[in-house]
């Protein structure tokens, strides 16, 4: 079979594109099992870092899934119906919402984290429960979610469906259930992974406002980084990486389940 | 594909009234006040061209929009006006056939059943009859996606039979098809309705689907009823100009009638219509099969300007005058050639005569 030399070309463009991206988490997570960086491979590898990373830190991973799946749960509950009652509504009131909801995205974490405090860091309990974390990062996630559905929203005809359902004599929370949320799944799926990768990757916002009994994995990582030997914050890395990597994975197949589900 | 009937199906139709009912989005009334009977079992067709009202009158009488006023809507007697769509019991047939993509055909037909709670038996059983009646058997388990247009439309139309609603309403259901298949589920669609005895509404902008499908005939025009009679009535007596010319094409000729007799001279051609009463500046009318070729001098002269054959007729276009240009059906085994002259006499029963509208 011969090739064309255009997708020939392709294919090592693109190849070279993913070690350029691949090559530094390779490094590191090599750097995170050697004895000693700076001496390389002939010194040997070793558990010992990922072990120490894991007595010193494992608490923030354990923090940082909570706060990422309660996130999730969250912008579900919020973003979803929230998204199809701003379509539904439409116009300018409509509009000017979603620009609001948007509006955390571009103001930098830092500011957001410390308008946060200013309103909320009066009540103390609150302030320094893990919730405070997980309200920054919904308010940062949440546009990501709304979003995602608004856009798959506007590509179906979710008002005829409405009617259609309607006429059949199904109440309103029903036609939501049964005819919208199946229909905007593929929305709703992108704007899972988004949102869960973005709380656990979390980490302008969520330095301003941990608490040391509320540090998340990203955190905990610039900890390491600056008080620690690079071969810890290296395992670090490493374990973020067997972390996120199952999570996303995990994800994508929950939707694969439920999309067979509904189709079967 | 044809539909299979039921030999005696139930009567199942309620009646509907409406009383002054008018529709006014933002200051702008799309609906002036309307009195409307549809008595059970008919089918009445909504006809005119879109923005006169009728699909607003249609989504009135579904419940899909708030009537102006209240006891505006009678289904039965009965006043519905304020009750909401999933609450009035109206089966709806969409043109853009509003099926669940997430669902198969034969979800999609049992769903109303399974919103009312009828048992999983009964529902099956239900949806394969139903399905069985508009030829879907085969095609239960598809995905929407994975059949036509016209199996589409035929599924939206088994899930709004399948509640055994009171009253069966049509929004152009066939004008996302194509022209044969179009033409083909006009006549399946008919007959299924009659066989259901279903009151239905059927609102479209296709004369020839409104001939063939409605019992009467409502020809509305900016936001009201110009006139409702039988398919027959509207044809060849329209109430007016537009009616006339919506319905059909209408040949005009404007004169002076002076002794009974309208005429018209040209340069080898003229018109002398026999129509009788006052010395008046009028429009006389005529559908083009009105026409009847004359052996000797006709009525009207005119000369040919184009032919157009369809197999059983051809139309001719013909000028008396420069203003007046004809357009008539005659028998196709004719030979006609342009320029040529030609006489017919119109039967006097077709000709037509309206008044000045104020």
């Amino acid at each position: 079979m011969r090739r064309q030399w255009t997708s020939v070309a392709g294919i090592v463009i693109t190849a070279l594109l993913t070690l350029f991206l691949v090559v530094p988490v390779l490094l590191s997570v090599y750097a995170g099992l050697t004895v000693n960086y700076a001496r390389g491979m002939s010194a040997g590898f070793t558990f010992d870092w990922v072990r120490q990373v894991w007595g010193l830190y494992s608490d923030t991973v354990w923090r940082s899934l909570a706060v990422a799946l309660l996130t999730l749960a969250l912008t579900l509950l919020i973003g979803v119906p929230g998204a199809y009652a701003l379509v539904r509504r439409g116009g300018r009131f409509a509009r000017a919402v979603e620009e609001i909801v948007t509006l955390p995205v571009a103001v930098p974490g830092l500011a957001l984290a410390l308008a946060l405090i200013l309103s909320y860091g009066g009540a103390g309990a609150f302030r320094q429960s893990t919730l405070f974390v997980v309200v920054g990062h919904l308010l940062f996630t949440l546009p990501f979610m709304m979003r995602s559905v608004i856009a798959v929203l506007e590509t179906i005809d979710w008002h005829t469906l409405d009617e259609g359902a309607a006429s059949l004599g199904s109440p309103a929370w029903r036609r939501f259930v049964d005819v919208i949320l199946p229909n905007v799944r593929p929305g709703i799926v992108a704007g899972a992974l988004t949102v869960v990768t973005l709380s656990i990757g979390e980490f302008n916002l969520t330095w301003m406002m941990h608490t040391p009994m509320t540090k998340t994995l990203p955190v905990g990582l610039a900890d390491a980084y600056a008080s620690m030997r690079l071969e810890i914050a290296s395992a670090y890395t490493l374990i973020f990486l067997i972390m996120v990597i199952p999570l996303l994975i995990g994800v994508q197949l929950v939707a694969n389940l439920t999309e067979k589900r509904t189709q079967s | 594909m044809n539909i299979r009937v039921p030999v005696a199906a139930a009567r199942s139709g309620s009646s509907i009234t409406t009383r002054r009912l008018s529709k006014t989005f933002n200051g702008t009334t799309v609906l002036q006040l309307t009195d409307l009977e549809i008595s059970p079992g008919q089918i009445l067709v909504l006809l005119g061209p879109s923005g006169c009202g009728k699909t607003t009158l249609l989504r009135l009488i579904a419940g899909l929009e708030q009537p102006d006023g209240p006891d505006m809507i009678r289904f039965d007697g009965e006043d519905v006006s304020g009750v909401p769509i999933e609450k009035r019991n109206v089966g709806m047939v969409f043109q853009s056939y509003a099926l669940f993509p997430n669902m198969t055909v034969a979800e999609n037909v049992a769903y109303g059943l399974k919103i009312r709670k009828i048992d999983r038996a009964q529902r099956e059983a239900e949806t394969c009859r139903l399905l069985a009646l508009v030829g879907l058997e085969e095609y239960a388990d598809r995905r929407i996606s994975a059949i036509s247009g016209g199996q589409r439309q035929r599924t939206a139309l088994a899930r709004a039979l399948a509640i055994k609603p009171r009253v069966l309403l049509l929004d152009e259901p066939l004008a996302a098809l194509d022209a044969v298949l179009r033409e083909r589920l006009r006549v399946e669609i008919s007959l299924l309705l009659r066989e259901f005895g279903i009151t239905a509404v059927y609102v479209t902008h296709d004369q020839a689907e409104a001939m063939a499908i409605g019992d009467r005939i409502a020809v509305m025009q900016k936001g009201r009823i110009t006139q409702i009679d039988v398919p027959r009535e509207i044809y060849h007596r329209p109430a007016n100009d537009f009616v006339a010319d919506f319905v059909g094409t209408m040949n005009r000729i404007a004169g002076r009638v002076e002794n009974g007799v309208l005429n018209i001279q040209g340069e080898e051609t003229m018109a002398r219509l026999n129509v009788g009463g006052p010395d008046r500046a009028t429009t006389l009318c005529f559908r083009p099969e009105a026409a009847r070729l004359a052996s000797g001098g006709g009525a009207i002269s005119a000369r040919v300007a184009a032919a157009t054959f369809f197999g059983a007729t051809q139309r001719l276009v013909a000028d008396v005058s420069p203003e007046c240009r004809l357009q008539l059906d005659l028998p196709s085994n004719l030979s006609f050639t342009p320029g040529q002259i030609l006489a017919f006499d119109v039967d006097p029963d077709a000709i037509l005569e309206f008044r000045a509208e104020a």
